[in-house]
């Protein structure tokens, strides 16, 4: 039986961490290469690095970032932020990430979504979407909205129906991300999460607003995902992943188990 | 020298990058005489199984990997897309595929009882060790491997299977006959379980 994931996210911006991450006494919690080292060695399923650089001319940053963990870390990881263009794609995952994650980039360009599947396989291509709830209209069935830039700009499209055309495209996964659980700590929006679970027939990542460690369980019981978004949960030390396991575990969620294996030979 | 195949797909720095990160030097190349010449060879990747053929066709890699790897002795890894090929044929693109190892693929099942499977199968699932063999070593039983396939292989030999997992269906997760090792899953993506497969492979003697 397949794992429920456990994905820290890391803002990075100009090649630092941004926020959150405060607890660690002998990690350079700036150092987004020592944060990744930190949750891959606490039990982290896959990382999320998301780059929020404002200036083009110093995206090149991440790049170096992104080829610097890809020499020391050996789990799956994506980068998301900003990525517009299949040429944007190809370096990130030429750097080392096994994934890219696009999001206003694909609203604008639903294209991208498919030369990017067609060009490196959908396993490559996570589909994000910031959705926001509104309420049901006729031209939004589910209540929620597809918003981006930040959440700034609403775009009429539907969460669910902007999540079928993504899998129709090629997207190999899609993280739902709720714009207004975003930092509030009261657990993701399970209502969202489900019913788009229920209707593809791709994995889906829950993310925003997990706070306790029950939020995760919900996420994957009731809201159906496959995996979940973790950041200030994690960041602040209160819970660590290896905790988050193993109350996931005594809930009866099929988890990975984090096995450290001893490398030196026989 | 490990020679990693370079079939113009797939995931091939990653691999490389993980033999780096073992202290395992490693080329990765798509000329046939380097390729008979390595004293190991891997055939990684993401990738679909047509695709696949028709790139190793069109480099002239079939005859290689065929008699002078696999039919030769030399010690020969497959991963995912890398183990699929080696069978005679896969339901993925009906694809012919290398014949190193008598079976096929087939595609995981839509729905079970009832209730729909996602396909493909991505992330981490448990791996039983159902046959003795030293690239396990050191590696416990039930560990988690990081998988992403949506087809899997059904040799014609089942005891050529070394690993079992569950995804709906049971699924033959890795198999070994004498030189030729294959995984469904990411050796190079699956932390320190996967990077020790892949150092045991790299010291079997064979």
């Amino acid at each position: 039986m397949l794992a429920k994931r456990i994905i820290p996210c890391l803002d990075v911006r100009d090649g630092k961490v941004t926020k959150g991450v405060q607890f660690l006494k002998n990690v350079d919690v700036g150092d987004p290469v020592a944060m990744a080292r930190y949750y891959y060695n606490e039990g982290a399923d896959e990382i999320v690095f998301y780059d929020i650089t404002a200036s083009n001319e110093r995206r090149g940053i991440m790049l170096d970032v992104v080829r610097a963990v890809a020499r020391e870390i050996f789990i799956p990881f994506s980068v998301g932020g900003g990525l517009r263009t299949l040429e944007d794609m190809r370096a990130v995952l030429l750097a080392g990430a096994e994934k890219v994650s696009i999001d206003s980039g694909a609203v604008r360009n639903p294209a991208l979504i498919s030369e990017g599947a067609r060009a490196f396989g959908s396993q490559c291509v996570v589909l994000s979407m910031q959705v926001k709830k509104t309420g049901a209209r006729p031209d939004l069935p589910t209540g929620y909205e597809v918003v981006i830039d930040g959440g700034r700009q609403p775009t009429g499209r539907d969460a669910l129906a902007w999540s079928l055309e993504g899998e129709r495209l090629g997207a190999g996964e899609l993280c739902i991300n709720s714009i207004d659980r975003d930092g509030t700590k009261l657990g993701y929006d399970l209502e969202i999460t489900r019913r788009i679970s229920e209707a593809v027939s791709i994995p889906v990542i829950a993310s925003g607003g997990a706070g306790e460690p029950s939020h995760l369980r919900d996420a994957f019981t009731t809201g159906l995902a496959d995996a979940a978004i973790v950041a200030s949960i994690i960041h602040y030390g209160e819970h660590p992943i290896p905790a988050l396991k193993a109350y996931l575990k005594r809930n009866g969620v099929e988890i990975r188990d984090a096995v450290t294996v001893d490398l030196a030979p026989a | 020298m490990i020679a990693i195949v370079d079939y113009k797909a797939g995931n091939l720095t990653s691999v490389q990058r993980a033999l780096e990160f073992l202290g395992h030097r490693s080329e990765i190349t798509d000329r046939p005489e380097r390729i008979a010449a390595a004293d190991r060879v891997i055939l990684p990747g993401v990738g679909a199984a047509g695709a696949t053929m028709e790139n190793l066709r069109a480099l002239g890699l079939v005859e290689v990997l065929r008699d002078r790897v696999a039919r030769a002795g030399k010690p020969f890894l497959g991963i995912c897309i890398g183990i699929q090929v080696l069978f005679d044929r896969s339901e993925e693109d009906a694809a012919e595929c290398l014949g190193i190892i008598p079976g096929r693929v087939v595609r995981y099942p839509r729905a079970v009882d009832g209730l729909p499977l996602k396909v493909p199968q991505i992330g981490w699932n448990r791996v039983r060790q159902t046959r003795p063999h030293p690239v396990f070593a050191g590696v416990p039983d039930n560990t988690h491997f990081y998988f992403v396939n949506s087809y899997y292989p059904v040799p014609a030999d089942p005891s050529i299977a070394i690993a079992a997992s569950d995804y709906g269906v049971p699924f033959t997760a890795a198999v070994a006959r004498g030189n030729v090792l294959a995984t469904q899953f990411h050796l190079e993506k699956s932390g320190t379980a996967g990077l020790k497969l892949l150092d045991n492979f790299c010291r079997l003697g064979c």
